[in-house]
């Protein structure tokens, strides 16, 4: 097998008569931060949701590790290790922070009685530690829903590394968050790229960000596959400029 | 500690009201025998209604299913059930004591056993409605439910059935099943209390909170919703077993699936105490009950416009139910904690629900 975790192959999807994605291939890189960018409206959460089984797909195949996912349901896929993160942030609004974590445990090799299990030392330590992680060590015990929108965000990062996922799925980590934190969140996203070896596979519409962050990049323009390459080489593609000045 | 004394005293407090008050006050007996009911339906209706935010207005139909299937286990054990429902009949039909226990035993265990299983298939069929729809859906079991059986002569039809009597004085009966609607009270919420301070209760949580979310973190949400419907269902089912036998006297649209008194008293009690908390269901079933009891007896004739309006004011003003007005003005009571504190998680005392 290659050293490619999730291999999408000639993907098209469409609304009614929308074509929201065509014929789009790519590959992440295991182990590596893989960036999709484009304008608004190209395409990527509609292949976010598509690779994460959100809805099907028309045409084309999806696969996770080797093996085709495209017609699996969004748990089955979550279990497999293969986790995303929504662009408008979604937590367990009336649970407390250490609730949120505690539940969003990988669920992948729990048994029928495990739903009954007692809290656990060793779970709890991790929800600590992964607290602390991201800086919300002394919120813990505040509702979800009373945090920030910042704060949401980097919690629901947390639940997702709480999960263990083996590939994480970040749809626009840094929307709505200020620049002073946008820079600890990408340093906790590479730390838990490299610390923790979790492959990132990010939508982000902040060059800056995506630039310093991914270390390949492709970028969708009306749902097909426009550029692919190093940051160097996509930010000095004409044709990506084109698309984000609307000359596309 | 303070607190620790406090609840122990509560919990000996409530013990010794169900069993002191029913011996001082015979009289009521009755009373207090519908009001561990209620508690039962507010208990068992919040498990989807409150921790998982699933509004179920079909609840009731365990409660029937369990009734009607008591019933029949009751009564075709000794005797052929189409003769002894059949108009015609007639005949008598006595039970010994032998009779009597063993079919109650074995009836009870059928009916727990079989409205779990039809929670089990129905929740295939329904769990895939979210919201309102859910509740129509629900509703329309319980009332479809409720219809059928009354067309069905096998069990006496829109008749109805007379339940074996107890062999023996008729206080002995109250007190048993008087006894016994306390004693499901008490394990229901014990076992909810046990359920809720598990993984269960966080899982119920999540979903009530955002299923989508939910699915997306891998949760197995259909098995979960499907275990606390079943949940329900085994109480509910075991209730009905003992109302029937209580009441005396099943039948289909007024006692087994009443939709539209115990079926809407139970989501009305849960809101008046506070939905998706432990406490909020008891204490609203005994606030209800005593209010039901006073319009009942003082404003008869009005009793279902004085219900009305109580309905009104508690979906209208007052939707976070008594326990949820409690936990806003005093977090503390109930350890919410909103400064943050050293203490690291690890160190605490696991499985403290609220």
């Amino acid at each position: 097998m290659s050293d490619s975790t999730i291999v999408v192959d000639n993907i098209t999807k469409t609304f009614g008569g929308v074509v929201a994605n065509k014929d789009v291939s790519l590959e992440v890189k295991k182990g590596g931060i893989t960036g999709l960018i484009g304008p608004n409206g190209s395409g990527k959460t509609t292949l976010f949701n598509s690779i994460v089984g959100y809805h099907p797909i028309d045409s084309g195949t999806i696969r996770f590790d080797g093996q085709e996912i495209q017609t699996y349901r969004v748990q089955q896929i979550a279990r497999l290790g293969l986790l995303r993160t929504f662009q408008q942030t979604r937590i367990y609004g009336k649970m407390n922070c250490v609730e949120n974590m505690l539940i969003s445990i990988p669920h992948r090799k729990t048994g029928f009685w495990d739903m009954f299990a007692s809290r656990d030392k060793e779970t709890l330590e991790r929800a600590d530690r992964l607290l602390e992680f991201v800086g919300l060590y002394e919120k813990r015990w505040l509702r979800a829903g009373d945090l920030s929108f910042g704060q949401q965000k980097l919690l629901e990062f947390a639940m997702a590394l709480m999960n263990e996922p083996t590939v994480l799925m970040l749809d626009e980590p840094t929307a709505g968050i200020n620049p002073t934190l946008i820079n600890g969140l990408i340093d906790r996203l590479k730390r838990a790229n490299e610390e923790f070896g979790i492959t990132l596979f990010v939508i982000e519409h902040n060059m800056r960000v995506i630039m310093n962050l991914a270390d390949h990049i492709y970028c969708l323009a009306h749902g097909q596959m426009l550029a692919e390459g190093p940051p160097e080489d996509i930010q000095n593609d004409q044709r990506v400029v084109d698309a984000y000045l609307g000359a596309h | 500690m303070n607190l620790h004394f406090a609840k122990i005293a509560l919990y000996a407090g409530i013990l010794l009201l169900g069993i002191i008050l029913p011996i001082i006050f015979p009289a009521y007996m009755g009373q207090m025998t519908l009001l561990w009911l209620m508690v039962i339906f507010a208990l068992t209706w919040d498990i989807l209604g409150g921790q998982m935010g699933y509004n179920s207005l079909g609840n009731i139909f365990f409660f029937g299913a369990g009734m009607y299937v008591t019933a029949m286990v009751q009564i075709g054990m000794y005797y052929d059930l189409a003769e002894y429902t059949s108009p015609a009949g007639g005949g008598i039909y006595e039970f010994t004591f032998t009779q009597y226990f063993t079919g109650m035993g074995v009836g009870f265990l059928a009916a727990a056993i079989i409205s779990v299983l039809f929670a089990i298939v129905l929740g295939r069929l329904v769990f895939g409605l979210r919201g309102p729809y859910f509740a129509i859906g629900t509703l329309a079991i319980a009332t479809v439910v409720g219809e059928l059986v009354s067309t069905w002569e096998l069990v006496g039809g829109g008749g109805g059935i007379s339940l074996p009597n107890y062999p023996g004085e008729p206080a002995g009966s109250r007190a048993l099943f008087y006894s016994m609607m306390f004693i499901l009270a008490i394990v229901t919420f014990l076992f909810l209390k046990w359920l809720y301070s598990s993984r269960f209760g966080l899982a119920i949580n999540a979903i009530r909170d955002d299923e989508e979310k939910a699915e997306g973190m891998g949760i197995h949400t259909l098995r979960y919703k499907t275990v606390a419907w079943s949940v329900s269902a085994f109480f509910l089912g075991i209730a009905g077993a003992i109302f029937g036998n209580y009441n005396n006297f099943i039948e289909p649209l007024e006692v087994a699936f009443p939709t539209t008194t115990f079926g809407i008293f139970m989501v009305l009690m849960v809101l008046l105490g506070g939905k998706g908390t432990l406490w909020g269901p008891v204490i609203g079933a005994v606030l209800f009950h005593i209010i039901k009891e006073i319009t009942w007896t003082y404003l008869l004739g009005w009793q279902w416009i004085a219900l009305g309006v109580l309905i009104v004011i508690t979906v209208v003003y007052f939707q976070q139910g008594i326990m949820g007005w409690l936990m806003d003005k005093k977090p503390h009571w109930f350890g919410i904690r909103v400064e943050g504190d050293k203490q690291r998680l690890s160190d605490m005392v696991a499985g403290e629900a609220k």
